[in-house]
């Protein structure tokens, strides 16, 4: 367990931690500011993955597939809102889950009677592609490089547009109380649905961004939705802020967990019993984060002022 | 008029079920594959493999009218015991072919041949079917599950390999998977990687393989977790370190590696370029029909058609008398798209086995092609233990 390979699985986690909040971001200002509970954000995030295939497929690259997926998911995503997610803002959140659990299905079923059942992939943009040796012996892919990247970048836009602007503002003083914005002359339903489209979006976005490094298939969004969510509950609901911690913090202990879980249990256990242990407590970690944070702060590393 | 047209319709409709019942020249064949979620690509090739068969033979097996109703098992134990006993309750099929998927196989062996109906695996070969258990009225197209993994465990043994890095899912097929490549590889194992089934992003295992230096990399990836796998191998720099798996780089994800897959080995009983005229025109057909590339899950549902085939023309179109047929179909008297094929005690296939690259063809699609034969006439390790003669 050298220090370069702790390095680069840090490394490794930050950028799983970056893919998080990509969908967490979206999830946290619908569920904070609509008070809505979106289980379909999941796949909203699949249908952008395959949106970049499909478009990669056409235009021949990657940059030519992220250019028009944008569009086509906020699209998408301002389709769902008209057509299902309007209907339920006003009803309890049951109603609400099995109305966007009825979507996932529909989806998951949809892409696979539109581009088949078998996985598809989107080639990865030449610029990007093959690693660069951060450490002696030790490579890191250029593309995850950039992801990182990306993703700093997109936090931090966000973190302005909430904080620095207007229309940032009336979706704070949303997330506080709604009825009061809507009394003092904002429609708020179409701040709604500006903020459910850009949910959609950032989902689209991500699963544009991935792409090029995991295969696109059904049902590829109903695991990261369970990350997702524990994400936005460790961070606090509606906190941009908090999603972006905690999706670090998910990210970070998730990969190294897994990477070196075993290793130091093989100091206190055999190493057949270790790797076992190792195995079954590695998945367990963040819930037990959750767990953790849930117990000192019940709502939240940054909880949203009521 | 209503009572009339009432009884009338009930006259008709007992017409009907009594020439149903006269109509014994046909024979039907209940097909039960996975054909919900991802892993539908492999049902849908089952089924693709034997529907070919079938319209090749002129829509006959055997020299009767063939009729084959298709099931989706879901891969789900419990649906596909409920759609078997639909099968042979109300559909009366002769024969079941399936499951894609072992679990499933373990679920529906006793209803099926209990009910004295023949079950023929295109896929599926547990090991427990295979010893102790094994039976009469089940036949085996494909192999034991362990052999696949044994032949890549064979060829790194015999390639001198010192050692080698095990990535598999936690599950017992991903446990079974590396039992099966140690069997032979007495090299050192650098270390045993398990991660949860589903996994999409590799990355904290590929940085251990690569701070680990192991001369190969044996794994077991299939579906989607093998297309993450090996794109993100290829992208992580490691391809200089062999990569050996099973049902990771085949024809079932290749569309989706694409160029990253080149090079990778694999381990099958036959693969689309073997060399026999049978094989190579099942092959274009089933391109021409289905415009994709045939994995050894089509060829196996293929040879189970032809096996079927095959014993009904032994017996003369007779479907009543069992034992003849159970006779026939042990006599595996067809022609086999991958060449020699015969039953071991078990009713498994004695066969060889080849080490398979994956490579991209002139005409733009991919493929895995033979490099050289690992295992000749090959029995499973199970098969001493199987009391049947």
């Amino acid at each position: 367990m050298s220090f370069a390979l702790l390095a680069v699985q840090t490394l490794n986690g930050v950028q799983l931690g970056i893919l998080l909040f990509l969908i967490a971001a979206g999830l946290t200002l619908t569920f904070g500011v609509m008070d809505f509970v979106n289980l379909a954000h999941g796949v909203q995030y699949m249908v952008g993955a395959y949106l970049a295939a499909m478009f990669a497929s056409w235009t021949g690259g990657f940059w030519g597939a992220l250019a028009l997926t944008l569009p086509t998911a906020l699209a998408f995503g301002l389709a769902l809102e008209f057509l299902v997610f309007r209907w339920l803002y006003d009803r309890d959140h049951l109603s609400q889950i099995l109305a966007t659990f009825g979507v996932i299905l529909f989806l998951n079923q949809g892409v696979k009677t539109i581009w088949g059942a078998a996985p598809l992939s989107v080639p990865m943009p030449e610029a990007l592609s093959g690693s660069i040796p951060l450490m002696p012996g030790l490579l890191f892919p250029v593309y995850r490089l950039a992801l990182i990247g990306v993703g700093l970048g997109t936090a931090l836009t966000l973190y302005l547009l909430i904080n620095r602007t207007r229309v940032g503002m009336l979706v704070r003083a949303g997330a506080t109380n709604a009825a009061m914005v809507s009394a003092l002359g904002v429609d708020i339903r179409r701040l709604f649905m500006l903020v459910f489209g850009f949910g959609a979006m950032l989902a689209g976005f991500a699963g544009a961004l991935v792409a090029p490094i995991v295969s696109v298939e059904p049902g590829m969004g109903d695991n990261l939705l369970i990350l997702a969510f524990v994400v936005i509950v460790i961070g606090g609901i509606g906190s941009i802020r908090g999603a972006f911690l905690a999706a670090l913090m998910v990210g970070l202990i998730d990969t190294l967990g897994r990477a070196f879980g075993p290793q130091m249990l093989r100091l206190a256990l055999a190493p057949a019993a270790a790797s076992q242990t190792g195995r079954a407590l590695a998945p367990m970690l963040i819930y037990i984060l959750m767990a953790a944070v849930l117990f000192q702060r019940p709502s939240g590393l940054f909880p949203v002022k009521q | 008029m209503k009572p009339v047209a009432i009884l009338l319709a009930a006259l008709t409709g007992w017409a009907a079920a009594t020439l149903n019942v006269a109509a014994e020249d046909k024979v039907r064949v209940g097909l039960i594959v996975t054909l919900s979620g991802p892993p539908a690509v492999l049902g849908g090739q089952v089924r693709d493999g034997f529907n070919l068969a079938v319209k090749t033979l002129d829509g006959k097996l055997g020299g009767l009218d063939a009729e084959v109703t298709v099931v989706d098992d879901e891969l789900k134990p419990d649906v596909a015991v409920n759609k078997v006993k639909g099968l042979i309750e109300r559909d009366q099929v002769n024969f079941v072919v399936g499951p894609v998927f072992s679990n499933v196989l373990l679920a529906i062996e006793k209803p099926v041949t209990e009910s004295n109906t023949f079950l023929i695996s295109p896929n599926a070969g547990t090991s427990n079917f295979a010893g102790k258990q094994c039976n009469p009225n089940l036949f085996v197209t494909s192999y034991q599950n362990d052999q696949v993994h044994e032949v890549l465990g064979k060829y790194a043994q015999d390639k001198g390999y010192k050692s080698a890095f095990l990535l598999a899912p936690n599950y017992q097929a991903g446990k079974d998977a590396l039992a099966g490549f140690k069997r032979d590889f007495k090299g050192e194992i650098v270390d045993e990687v398990y991660t949860p089934l589903g996994q999409l992003d590799f990355s904290a295992e590929l940085a251990k393989i690569a701070a680990d230096k192991p001369e190969a990399l044996f794994t077991f990836m299939p579906g989607g977790m093998g297309v993450n796998l090996v794109k993100q191998y290829r992208q992580a720099g490691l391809a200089s370190i062999p990569f050996l798996s099973a049902f990771t780089a085949d024809e079932s994800t290749l569309p989706a590696e694409k160029d990253d897959a080149i090079g990778f080995l694999g381990g099958a009983n036959w693969a689309p370029d073997m060399d026999n005229p049978q094989s190579k025109a099942f092959v274009k057909a089933y391109e021409a029909a289905y415009n994709s590339v045939p994995g050894t899950y089509a060829m196996q549902a293929y040879d189970a058609a032809t096996l079927i085939d095959s014993a009904i023309k032994g017996t003369g179109g007779n479907l009543s008398d069992k034992d003849a047929l159970r006779a026939e179909l042990k006599k595996a008297n067809f022609t086999s798209l991958r060449g020699k094929f015969k039953f071991g005690v078990n009713n498994y296939p004695i066969q060889d086995f080849y080490l398979v690259k994956a490579a991209k063809r002139p005409d733009g699609k991919y493929e895995t092609e033979i490099v050289q034969r690992v295992f000749e006439d090959y029995v499973d390790h199970y098969a001493s233990e199987c009391a049947m003669k």
